[in-house]
């Protein structure tokens, strides 16, 4: 099997994970496809840990799966506050940001 | 799990094992792809779970058996009830909704191509037919002696990590 | 083996112990006792009789016992410890050849014949270390290291938390957090204690963050107020803001002297000492300690945070911001002092940072201490200034004379605070000009240890502050025609000037202080509207009145400690050969405390007192009062009897009448404009001026370009619309100038605060710089 076959799997998830993000006004929606972001970067882990017959790549796959839970928590708690306060997760609401 | 590994040394299943692998590739790019342009929330969060697997299949072929059992364990097992239970809380609406649809697709598209050319030619240009072949399966084993001895450090500020974050979500989401 | 103490030299074997005493050697029960006492607050506080006072009171009481033991544990190991004693246990362990970091056993001690020259005994730090983990070839440690600093530490540290712990179930009693604030109270004892005993700089770091989280929690005890909540996140933020300082110089240590290899303190210091440590690393390292000390410890100009953080409840400001946590940057100076003494070359030199910071300090910060208006925040200016005499004190080479100030410092700063505190409990109030004087009539007792407190602060002889300043002054080597002999390290002379500067800033701006809290008229009582902010059931207004005696005793207790602490370090020759001489006890603190002749303290000279030089800074300091005296007690006393009225000040007093004076008066008042610095040029610069820029960007350029972009696709596609035939490529064309008009829409919406947009500039920049980066390799 070739390398690339893997990385570039990981390649369009990646960018679907991207335009997701880019592109979704529901901020579930957008914790979902920060999944999408994170899962293709253990895939490319854990290639490169294959192909170096290197046991690292998985186990930095590991953490990235215990940092990812820990941002679904966080990210879910953020989008739960922002329901309580505003009665909407539309992010294209949320532009207190504005210079 | 270990016949995936197995089976994977020997030359005359490549391609079983190739057709195999587009399966389940071609499968998770349209899972998600569904993710990211479906109008029902309930429905990204299964096509999620499509995704999810596939990625646990994927790790399964890179012999990462560990990893896979986790990512099941985890990913499937706990963050999409997580997930669901976040739709549920924020009472987004159960059938489609038209609002979550971005009003900035094209300037969403353009990015997320642009960012797959650059990484499709660096791929190509630096690997070409590289070939991984995986002989042997990771074992637990191996994994653990790795995260217990020479990855200790981070494995501790993972842990911290993890408990930060469970202390922020509970001072961001309680109600008072 | 050993050199005799003033030899001068550096022993080349490591002189550490992990036999000894048991006392010695559990040193970490006293830090552990109040440890278990937070949980045991947290957990059962509430439902105890005295909610949770009585587990603080209880395990900061054995702890101090436990201290005082370790104390005297030291004092014998110091002066008796030798192979004989321990010495099986220890040359088993040679043999074993298990001279590795790991135990950090002793390679070899002097033997008993040896030691026993002269007073020059062996000096021995006891440690006892485990290992918590291992990565690569790093061992990451947790243990003690016992020597006369941190004996020193155990006792300052626990008698003031005791004291504090007493004084405050009176001062905070009835208050809604009083569980909370006896559990923080608990931490914070525990995380010094923590700090103190570390034996590596790992360790110390985090000793180092939990005191300033402590510090942080209770400064903002009571959150609800904006100002209380504002200081405790300045403090916690300045803090960061030297701990950038405190990391990178850690992390440059541990590579620099600990070879990669180890975090442990003796190691490193041995290591500097031996020689064969890059230079450039030390001077780095130093400065960077030097910002971590400016923060913590309050020196210029990261001091601002520390006047403000009096808005925590007094007992706290006395414990944390006066006698303990900010002498953390000292200490970490003092334990680490190899890295200063290399690194800013301060033999032999008359200039460097730490000094200079110092002095500067010291004068700014006394010089602030003459505008406030707050008795609290007179006070914290001083102790701004005060540890300005250590840092300086340090960096002048001066290690005992500044670990001495240190120690004398806790107990009489400790002192004036618990006792401005009683006196804002009587009085509702910390305003000196609005709702103090007089206070002396209503309450005596207070007003005889404050003055107590103010005579040791201010230096006078024979109170403990006049012996510990005296000796910064001396070992400055900055003296000049004062005379002076020994080898002080190095010459200080504008350190010298400085510190006498700062002697009758302290005496002149204490007596202010005084006067204004304990003289003239009574000013308070006149706004009975006044809600408190504490003490809920004090409802009682009118009459101020006389603390009650678990305010009073903790007073009297540190009003003795000001004037004895000062003896113990008698300097050498002081009625020598009187039938007062007080021969045994010439010197005892330097003998117990400095590390002289072990492998990890570096050869410091000592510059021998003169009697001149004593007897004209005791002036200066008696001029500074006097002319405060003078002003204060004499003209505006005299001033006020005449008209009735309540003074605080001449009314046509130099800084009305000339206009250089007013200058200076409103440069003070504004604290030199720093806090403006911070918030307002550089905070508001980074965010106003730039954001501008950036949508100035935004709006002309960014906007411009791609509308025009888009407004050329359409003309373009208009004119080539009319001349070429519509059917063949009019769709097309449309289709290019709508994308391109699709674009310039959705780009000139660039400035909209919707997270995701940045998003996608962000992405698109990084794709669009990793594309020309991958075509620039494949080129």
């Amino acid at each position: 099997m070739l390398l690339n076959q893997f990385l570039l799997l990981s390649a369009v998830l990646f960018c679907l994970g991207v335009y997701g993000v880019l592109a979704r006004k529901n901020g579930m929606l957008v914790l979902m496809s920060v999944e999408l972001i994170l899962n293709a970067v253990n895939i490319n882990l854990v290639a490169f840990g294959a192909f170096r017959t290197d046991v690292g790549g998985s186990v930095f796959a590991l953490f990235t799966i215990a940092v990812a839970a820990a941002e679904v928590g966080i990210g879910l708690a953020i989008v739960l506050l922002m329901y309580r306060n505003r009665r909407s997760i539309d992010l294209t609401q949320a532009d207190l940001l504005k210079g | 799990m270990q016949l995936l590994a197995q089976v994977s040394s020997e030359t005359d299943l490549y391609v079983a094992q190739n057709i195999f692998f587009a399966v389940i590739a071609l499968t998770m790019i349209y899972a998600a792809f569904r993710v990211v342009t479906t109008a029902n929330v309930v429905h990204a969060a299964l096509w999620l779970v499509v995704v999810l697997a596939g990625v646990a299949v994927q790790f399964l072929f890179l012999g990462a058996e560990f990893v896979a059992v986790t990512q099941v364990l985890v990913y499937i097992g706990a963050v999409i009830v997580l997930f669901l239970f976040g739709v549920m809380l924020t009472r987004a609406s159960m059938g489609d909704d038209e609002t979550v649809a971005g009003e900035k697709r094209a300037m969403a598209a353009i990015v997320g191509v642009l960012l797959f050319a650059v990484m499709a030619m660096a791929l190509l240009d630096s690997f070409e037919d590289t070939r991984v072949d995986i002989d042997q399966p990771q074992g637990v084993t191996e994994v653990s002696d790795a995260i217990f001895s020479q990855y200790i450090v981070p494995f501790e500020a993972v842990s911290v990590l993890l408990l930060a974050a469970l202390i922020g979500a509970i001072v961001v989401a309680r109600k008072d | 083996m050993f050199p005799h103490l003033a030899a001068g030299a550096v022993s080349e074997v490591s002189t550490v112990t992990n036999e000894a005493n048991w006392l010695l050697e559990n040193a970490w029960l006293i830090a552990l006792l109040p440890a278990i006492s937070f949980v045991l607050i947290l957990f059962f506080g509430k439902k105890m009789p005295f909610k949770g006072a009585e587990f603080g009171i209880t395990a900061v009481s054995i702890s101090f016992i436990l201290a005082i033991l370790t104390g005297a544990a030291w004092m014998d190991h110091r002066d008796n410890f030798t192979l004989d004693t321990y010495g099986e246990k220890a040359a088993v362990l040679v043999d074993d050849g298990a001279g590795s970091a790991v135990d950090n056993v002793t390679l070899a001690v002097g033997t008993a014949a040896e030691a026993a020259e002269g007073d020059g005994h062996a000096y021995v730090a006891v440690q006892k270390t485990t290992q918590w983990l291992q990565s690569g070839g790093v061992e990451f440690n947790a243990g003690i290291m016992v020597d006369g600093l941190s004996v020193m530490m155990l006792f300052v540290v626990t008698l003031i938390s005791l004291l504090v712990h007493i004084y405050s179930t009176d001062y905070v009693g009835g208050d809604r957090r009083y569980t909370h604030f006896f559990a923080f109270l608990s931490l914070f004892t525990a995380s010094m204690l923590f700090f103190v005993l570390s034996d590596n700089i790992l360790q110390m770091i985090v000793g180092w963050e939990l005191v300033g989280v402590c510090s942080f929690a209770l400064i903002g005890h009571w959150w609800e107020e904006k100002p209380n909540s504002d200081a405790a996140l300045k403090a916690f933020i300045t803090n960061r803001v030297g701990d950038v300082g405190l990391l990178v110089g850690m992390i440059t240590l541990f590579f620099a002297a600990g070879k990669g290899m180890t975090f442990d303190t003796i190691t490193i210091n041995e290591n500097i000492l031996q020689g064969g440590v890059s230079h450039t690393a030390l001077v780095v390292a130093a400065a960077c300690l030097t910002i971590a000390v400016m923060s913590k410890s309050g020196q210029f100009v990261l001091h601002t945070w520390l006047p403000d953080a009096m808005a925590g409840p007094t007992p706290v400001s006395a414990l944390i911001h006066a006698a303990t946590m900010v002498v953390a940057g000292i200490y970490m100076v003092a334990r680490l002092f190899p890295v200063f003494w290399e690194g800013m070359q301060i033999e032999g030199s008359s200039i460097n940072f730490l000094a200079t910071v110092g002095a500067v300090t010291l004068v700014g910060a006394g010089l602030l201490a003459f505008v406030q208006d707050d008795i609290k925040k007179v006070l914290a200016y001083s102790t701004v200034s005060q540890l300005g005499y250590m840092a300086m004190a340090l960096g002048v080479g001066a290690w005992t004379a500044a670990v001495f100030h240190l120690f004398t410092h806790a107990f009489f700063k400790a002192n004036l605070f618990l006792g401005s505190g009683s006196v804002a409990h009587a009085v509702h109030s910390f305003d000196m000009k609005k709702d103090m004087g007089g206070m002396r009539k209503f309450m005596p007792k207070t007003y005889v240890t404050f003055v107590i407190g103010s005579l040791a602060l201010a230096g006078l002889f024979p109170l403990a502050g006049f012996w510990s300043k005296d000796e910064i002054l001396v070992n400055t080597g900055g003296w000049g025609i004062l005379g002076g002999s020994g080898s002080a390290p190095g010459s200080y002379t504008f350190h010298f000037v400085m510190g006498m500067i700062g002697a009758a800033l302290t005496a002149a701006y204490m007596t202010r202080c005084v006067y204004l809290t304990f003289h003239g008229e009574y000013r308070g009582g006149h706004h009975d509207e006044h809600a408190d902010d504490h003490a809920d059931d004090h409802g009682h207004h009118g009459e101020p009145h006389e603390s009650g005696p678990r305010i009073l005793y903790p007073l009297y207790i540190l009003s003795a400690f000001s004037i004895l602490v000062g003896f113990v370090n008698f300097p050498p020759g002081f009625l020598a050969g009187s039938k007062k001489d007080p021969a045994g006890w010439q010197e005892r603190f330097l003998h117990f405390i400095e590390p002289a002749g072990s492998s990890y303290f570096p050869a410091v000279g000592h510059a021998t007192p003169s009697w001149w030089l004593a007897i004209v800074a005791s002036l200066v300091a008696v001029a500074g009062a006097g002319a405060a005296f003078t002003y204060y007690f004499v003209k505006v006393e005299r001033l006020a009897k005449r008209t009735g009225e309540h003074l605080v000040g001449l009314p046509n007093g130099v800084t009305t009448t000339n206009a250089f004076a007013r200058a200076g008066h409103k440069l003070l008042v504004n604290k030199y404009y720093l806090d403006h610095l911070y918030t307002g040029i550089i905070a508001g610069g980074t965010k106003g001026p730039i954001a501008k820029a950036a949508y100035w960007v935004n709006q002309n350029v960014l906007d411009g370009t791609v509308d025009g972009a888009g407004r050329t696709a359409v003309q373009s596609g208009k004119l080539v619309y009319e001349k070429i035939d519509q059917g063949v490529v009019d769709g097309a064309i449309n289709a290019a100038g709508r994308t391109s008009d699709a674009i310039g829409e959705e780009l000139r919406h660039i400035n909209t605060g919707r997270v995701q947009n940045y998003a996608a500039i962000m992405f698109a920049g990084a794709a669009i710089l990793a594309g020309a980066f991958v075509l620039l390799l494949a080129l």
